[in-house]
C-alpha cells in the first residue's frame, strides 16, 4: 500500500527537482507516442526541446522568438497567478487581452495618421484601461451582487470575440483594405509601433513589461502588506478578516490588476508581433497563461520560467512539425502530456511517499 | 548560408540514394495552412492541392506544410523558419497571412511566396485568387429553377467582398430565371462553427426556405437539410459528394492543384516571375461538382450552358442593367463589372432585403 | 418578411437540439462539483467523446455503440484527471485546462482520416401517431432517443442528489470532505465515481454533437461548448433543473437570434451573436442578487484538495 505523507515544509530538492523529473516523463511517453505515429522518436524530441536553442540553421532566429511568444504570457500569468493567491478566479484573461488590444489600437487609430510621440504610450495606457474596465465587470458584479466571477469572466471572452469581429469588419476597417477584416498595420506606422528594441533579440515593450511585472509582483508579493494580505486572504480567509483585510477591496484590486496586465499583453501583442487586429487576433495566450501560471506554482520567477517553457514547447513543436511531418495534433497533446506530468510529479514536492501500512504522522 | 550547407547535403543524400530526378537537389515547396488538414473544406482543398504537386513531381520535389497556424506573429514566425529551412517556394494560403507574407518575403529575396487572396505584391510575392462568383451564379441558376417555396437561405460567414459577391452573383442569376425569388441571408460570424452552421441551417429551413447556399465550410447544413427532406444544398469548397444526389445537388470545388502544379514548375525551370491572378471556371480554379440526378434535366442544361458560357467569356455573372439596393444605377445596360469594383464589393444589388453588418 | 415568419413550434423543437450537448456535460459536471470538485476540462472530454463515438459509430454501424464508446472514453479521460487530483493531489483549475489541451489534441489525432464521412443516422423515437399532434406532436413527441435521455437524467440526477441516500453522502462529500472522512465516508473513491460519470455525461454530450446534432466528425467541432457547460453549472446554482433551464435558454437564444435574422429583423447581426452570453450573464446577476451567498448552493469544498492524513 502506497500512502502519501504530508511534509511539514515543501521539499526545497524536489522543488527543483520535479520539473526536470516531468521533462523527462514526458520524453519517455511522448517519444512511445511519436513512434506509433511512425516518427523516429529521438528526431522528435530533439527538434521540440533542443533545435528551437541550439540548432544552427534555426536557433539565431528562433531564440530570441522564445521571448516574443513567452512576453504576453508571462504578463498575463503574473496578474492571474496574483488572484489566484487570494482565491479570486479569473478565467476570462483571453477577453480582456482582445479588449486591451481593441481600445489600445482604437485609440491609436483615431488619430491616424498622425506622427506624435505620445501617441504609443498613450495606446499602451488605453489597452491597459480597457483590460482593467472589462475585469471590472466580473469585479463588480461580485463585489455588489456576489455573481461568480469565474462565470463572468468567462462568458465574456465570448461577448470580447464577437466585439472584435465586428470592430474588425466595421469601426477599425482598414480604409485601404479593399474591404477585408482588419485594421490598419499599426506595426508599419512608426508612430503606434512596438518593434524589436534590440534588432535579433526579440526584445519589445510587451517583453521588457513582462519582466518588470516578474520583478514588482516579487517585491508586491514578498516584501508588500498587500501581498501578505492576499496570501492571507487565499489561504485563511477568516484571519484574513481579523486582519482588517476588506474582501471586496481585494476583488477589485485582483480583478483590476489581471485584467490590466492581459489587456498591456493586448495592446503590445497588436502594435508589436501581430501587427494588426483581425478576425482571429486572439489565439489563447489568456487560457494558456493561466497553465503557466500553475506551472509556475504562481510564483513570479516560477511563472518566468513556466512561460519561457511553453513557449520552447510551441516554436520546438512548430518545427517538428513542418520538418519531420508530425500533425499539429500530436504536438497538441505532447503538451498536454507534459502539463499533466509537471502537475503530476509535483505531489512529490509537498508530500512523502511512504510504502506499507504506516499509520500517517500528525 | 546554412540553407546552401544542408542542400548540398541533402543532395549528396540524393546522389548515394541514386535518384534519377537528383540533377540538382529537390525543389522544396511549402504551404502554410490556417486550418487543419482535415477540416474537410478549405484547408482540406489546397493540401489536395499540395498531394498533387507531390504526385506530378515525384522526387523532384519536396513538400512541407504546417497546419493551424494562426494570423499574425505565429505565422511571420512559421514562414520564417520554412524559408531558414530551406524553401524555394512558399504558399500562404488565407488572406490573414499578407503582411506577413510581405514581411518575410523582405527578408528572403530568394524564396517565392505565393499569397491567397491577397493584394499585396512584390518581387518576389505573387496573389492569387479564384472568381468563386461565377460558380455561386451557376448555383443561383439552379436554386432559382428549383425552389418551390421562392425562398432561398444563405448562411453567409462575415461581411466581406468575397462573400457579398457570392450573395450578389447567386441572387441575380435566381432572379432571372425566377422573378420571384426571395434571399434570406444569416450571417454567422465564422467560417467553421458546425453546431452554429447547423442551427443557422434549421432556423432558415424552420421560415419555409427549401433551398441552402452556405459559405461556410462544414457540412453540417447539409446534414440539416438531408433531414428536413425536401431542401437541397449545394457543396462548398470542396464538393460534400457525401451528402449526394439529395440534397447536395451541386457545388463549388476549390481547385488549386492546376495552379500550384504551374507555380512549381515555373519555379524549377526558373521561369517564375511575380504576378497577380484571379482565376475561374475557365481556368480550372473553380470547378461546378456534378449536378446530380435530383435536379431536371432541363435545369442541369441550362445550367451547364451558363457554366460553358461563363467560361468561354461570352457570359459575365455582372452584366447590366444592375441597380444597388438603393436603387441607384451601378451597371447599365450590357455593361459588365470591372474587376477592382468586384474585389471591393461592399453592396447588395436591388432587390436584396436586409443590410450587411459593418 | 417578419417575425410572423417564425414558427414557436419549431423553435422550440430546435433549442432542443441545439441545448442537449451542453446539457448532457452541463448534468455530468453538475455531479462532479457537488462531489467538490472542478473539472475544467469539459470541453476536452466533450471532443474526445464526439469522434470515439464517431469512430466507433461509423465502424460498427450501430449509433448506439457510439454513444456506449463515447461515454466510456469520456470517463477514461475523466480517470485521468481523477487520478491526477485526487490521487497524486494536483491542481484542479490547471489539470483540468491540461485535460482540455490534452483533449482536443488527443481528438484530432484519433480523428485523422474521419473527415467527409457521413455517421449512420440515430433514429427518431417512434411514438406512432402522437407524432402527428399539434405542436406536442413535434415538441415532445418528435426527437431522438437522446433527447429523451438528457431529460431522464435531468430527473434522475435530481432524485439522486436531493432524495437519495447515496446522493446524500456525494454532497456531504462535496460541502465538508473533513467531517465526511470522520464519518467513514471514502472521499477519494466517491469523488473518482462522480469524475468518471461526469466524464461519460461530456462523452455523451460530444457524441450527441458529431452523431445527431451535425452531424459529422471536424477538429475542434465543440467550438466551446464545453465552457458553456460549466458556466451553465453555475448559472443553474447546482441544482438539476436549473442545469435543464440554463442549457435551454442558452440553446434558446442562440437558435432565436438565427431566426431573428433569418426572418430578416433588423438588428446589427453582432450583438445578436453575443446575446446568448449577455442573456446568461444578466440572468446570473439576478439570481445572484436576490439571494445571498448560502442559496447559490457552491459546495462549499469546491476546488479544494483532499487528503486523509491531513
Amino acid at each position: 500500500m502506497i500512502r502519501l505523507e504530508k511534509r511539514p515544509q515543501p521539499s526545497a530538492i524536489w522543488k527543483t527537482v520535479t520539473p526536470l523529473l516531468a521533462v523527462i516523463l514526458t520524453i519517455v511517453a511522448g517519444g512511445l507516442m511519436f513512434a506509433a505515429l511512425g516518427t523516429d522518436p529521438v528526431a522528435a524530441i530533439r527538434t521540440i526541446f533542443w533545435d528551437p536553442l541550439f540548432h544552427p540553421q534555426y536557433a539565431s532566429y528562433s531564440r530570441p522568438q522564445l521571448l516574443v511568444k513567452a512576453g504576453p504570457l508571462i504578463l498575463i500569468a503574473i496578474g492571474l497567478s496574483i488572484g489566484f493567491r487570494a482565491g479570486i478566479w479569473n478565467i476570462g484573461a483571453e477577453g480582456q487581452y482582445i479588449i486591451g488590444a481593441i481600445t489600445g489600437a482604437g485609440a491609436g487609430l483615431a488619430l491616424y495618421p498622425s506622427e506624435a510621440w505620445w501617441i504609443f504610450p498613450m495606446m499602451v495606457a488605453a489597452g491597459a484601461l480597457g483590460g482593467w474596465l472589462w475585469a471590472m465587470i466580473p469585479a463588480i458584479l461580485k463585489t455588489h451582487f456576489n455573481t461568480n466571477e469565474i462565470l463572468v469572466s468567462l462568458l465574456l471572452v465570448y461577448v470580447a470575440e464577437n466585439l472584435m469581429a465586428s470592430m474588425a469588419v466595421g469601426a477599425l476597417r482598414n480604409p485601404e483594405g479593399g474591404g477585408f477584416p482588419g485594421s490598419r498595420n499599426l506595426s508599419q506606422w512608426p508612430a503606434a509601433s512596438n518593434p524589436e528594441l534590440i534588432a535579433g533579440t526579440g526584445m519589445h515593450w510587451g517583453v521588457m513589461a513582462a519582466f518588470v511585472a516578474v520583478i514588482l509582483a516579487y517585491v508586491l508579493m514578498s516584501r508588500h502588506l498587500t501581498g501578505f494580505h492576499i496570501q492571507l486572504a487565499g489561504q485563511a480567509p477568516r484571519a484574513a478578516a481579523f486582519a482588517g483585510v476588506r474582501p471586496e477591496r481585494l476583488v477589485v484590486f485582483c480583478l483590476g490588476l489581471s485584467g490590466a496586465l492581459a489587456g498591456l499583453a493586448g495592446i503590445f501583442e497588436v502594435t508589436g508581433p501581430a501587427g494588426q487586429l483581425s478576425i482571429d487576433f486572439n489565439v489563447g495566450y489568456g487560457f494558456t497563461a493561466i497553465i503557466v501560471a500553475f506551472l509556475g506554482r504562481l510564483h513570479p520567477a516560477g511563472i518566468l520560467l513556466a512561460g519561457l517553457l511553453m513557449a520552447l514547447t510551441y516554436i520546438g513543436g512548430e518545427l517538428a512539425s513542418f520538418t519531420l511531418g508530425i500533425p499539429a495534433a500530436a504536438i497538441q497533446s505532447f503538451q498536454g502530456m507534459l502539463l499533466f506530468f509537471l502537475l503530476a510529479v509535483d505531489v512529490l514536492t509537498n508530500y512523502r511517499i511512504r510504502l506499507g501500512r504506516t499509520e500517517a504522522a500528525t | 548560408m546554412y540553407r546552401r550547407v544542408l542542400l548540398s547535403a541533402t543532395a549528396a543524400l540524393a546522389l548515394t540514394g541514386g535518384f534519377a530526378a537528383a540533377q540538382d537537389e529537390p525543389t522544396k515547396v511549402g504551404f502554410v495552412f490556417v486550418g487543419p488538414i482535415g477540416d474537410g473544406g478549405w484547408t482540406y482543398e489546397h493540401n489536395q492541392a499540395r498531394l498533387a504537386v507531390e504526385e506530378e513531381y515525384g522526387d523532384a520535389v519536396e513538400t512541407v506544410f504546417q497546419e493551424s497556424v494562426p494570423e499574425g506573429a505565429d505565422a511571420e514566425r512559421v514562414l520564417t523558419q520554412m524559408a531558414l529551412s530551406g524553401a524555394d517556394l512558399i504558399f500562404t494560403t488565407s488572406f490573414g497571412y499578407m503582411d506577413p507574407t510581405i514581411n518575410v518575403a523582405q527578408r528572403f529575396p530568394d524564396v517565392k511566396f505565393e499569397h491567397a487572396t491577397g493584394y499585396k505584391t512584390a518581387p518576389n510575392v505573387s496573389t492569387y485568387s479564384a472568381r468563386f462568383y461565377e460558380g455561386r451564379a451557376v448555383q443561383g441558376l439552379i436554386a432559382g429553377r428549383m425552389t418551390e417555396s421562392n425562398r432561398i437561405g444563405y448562411i453567409a460567414s462575415f461581411p466581406i467582398p468575397e462573400v457579398v459577391r457570392g450573395i450578389n452573383a447567386s441572387y441575380l442569376a435566381a432572379k432571372a430565371v425566377n422573378p420571384d425569388v426571395q434571399f434570406n441571408v444569416v450571417w454567422a460570424f465564422t467560417w467553421f462553427d458546425p453546431a452554429k452552421e447547423a442551427d443557422a441551417a434549421q432556423a432558415l429551413i424552420d421560415q419555409g426556405a427549401d433551398v441552402i447556399l452556405q459559405h461556410t465550410d462544414s457540412t453540417a447544413p447539409q446534414a440539416a437539410a438531408a433531414e428536413a427532406g425536401d431542401v437541397i444544398t449545394f457543396g462548398q469548397a470542396s464538393d460534400m459528394a457525401e451528402y449526394a444526389p439529395m440534397p447536395r445537388v451541386s457545388s463549388i470545388i476549390d481547385n488549386w492543384a492546376p495552379y500550384y502544379i504551374e507555380r512549381v514548375g515555373d519555379v524549377m525551370d526558373g521561369s517564375w516571375e511575380s504576378q497577380q491572378v484571379w482565376y475561374g471556371i475557365d481556368e480550372g480554379m473553380v470547378k461546378i461538382g456534378e449536378i446530380s440526378d435530383a435536379v431536371p434535366d432541363d435545369v442541369r442544361e441550362e445550367a451547364m450552358a451558363l457554366r460553358d458560357a461563363i467560361s468561354a467569356g461570352e457570359t459575365h455573372p455582372f452584366t447590366g442593367p444592375i441597380n444597388r439596393q438603393d436603387g441607384t444605377e451601378w451597371l447599365a445596360e450590357g455593361e459588365t463589372a470591372d474587376d477592382e469594383t468586384l474585389l471591393g464589393m461592399d453592396f447588395y444589388v436591388e432587390g436584396l432585403s436586409g443590410e450587411i453588418p459593418n | 418578411m417578419g417575425l410572423s415568419t417564425i414558427s414557436p413550434t419549431l423553435l422550440v423543437a430546435s433549442l432542443m437540439i441545439a441545448a442537449t450537448p451542453i446539457l448532457l456535460a452541463a448534468l455530468g459536471e453538475l455531479v462532479v462539483e457537488r462531489a467538490g470538485v472542478l473539472n475544467l476540462g469539459v470541453e476536452g472530454m466533450m471532443i474526445t467523446g464526439a469522434i470515439c463515438g464517431f469512430a466507433a459509430a461509423v465502424g460498427t454501424g450501430s449509433p448506439a455503440l457510439g454513444f456506449v464508446a463515447a461515454a466510456a472514453s469520456g470517463a477514461a479521460l475523466a480517470l485521468v484527471f481523477g487520478f491526477l487530483t485526487q490521487i497524486l493531489l494536483s491542481n484542479q483549475v490547471a489539470t483540468g485546462l491540461a485535460l482540455t489541451l490534452f483533449g482536443l489534441g488527443l481528438s484530432s489525432l484519433l480523428g485523422q482520416g474521419y473527415s467527409g464521412i457521413r455517421p449512420p443516422p440515430t433514429a427518431r423515437f417512434d411514438f406512432g401517431p402522437l407524432s402527428d399532434l399539434p405542436f406536442v406532436g413535434r415538441v415532445v413527441f418528435g426527437h431522438d432517443w437522446i433527447v429523451y435521455l438528457s431529460l431522464a437524467l435531468t430527473a434522475l440526477i435530481w432524485w439522486f442528489l436531493t432524495r437519495s441516500r447515496a446522493g446524500l453522502t456525494l454532497r456531504a462529500v462535496g460541502e465538508n470532505h473533513e467531517a465526511a472522512h470522520a464519518l467513514g465516508m471514502k472521499v477519494v473513491a466517491i469523488r473518482l465515481c462522480a469524475i468518471a460519470f461526469g466524464g461519460a455525461c461530456a462523452g455523451l454530450g460530444g457524441a450527441y454533437l458529431s452523431l445527431v446534432r451535425v452531424p459529422q466528425w471536424t477538429e475542434g467541432m465543440t467550438a466551446g461548448a464545453g465552457w458553456i457547460a460549466l458556466a451553465i453549472v453555475v448559472f443553474a446554482s447546482w441544482r438539476a433543473w436549473g442545469v435543464l433551464v440554463g442549457a435551454y435558454l442558452f440553446g434558446g437564444v442562440t437558435v432565436l437570434q438565427l431566426n431573428l435574422q433569418a426572418a430578416g429583423v433588423a438588428f446589427p447581426v453582432e450583438y445578436l451573436s453575443m446575446s446568448p452570453y449577455l442573456v446568461t450573464i444578466a440572468v446570473l446577476v439576478l439570481m445572484s442578487a436576490r439571494s445571498g451567498r448560502r442559496a447559490l448552493g457552491a459546495p462549499a469544498c469546491l476546488g479544494k484538495p483532499f487528503h486523509a492524513s491531513q
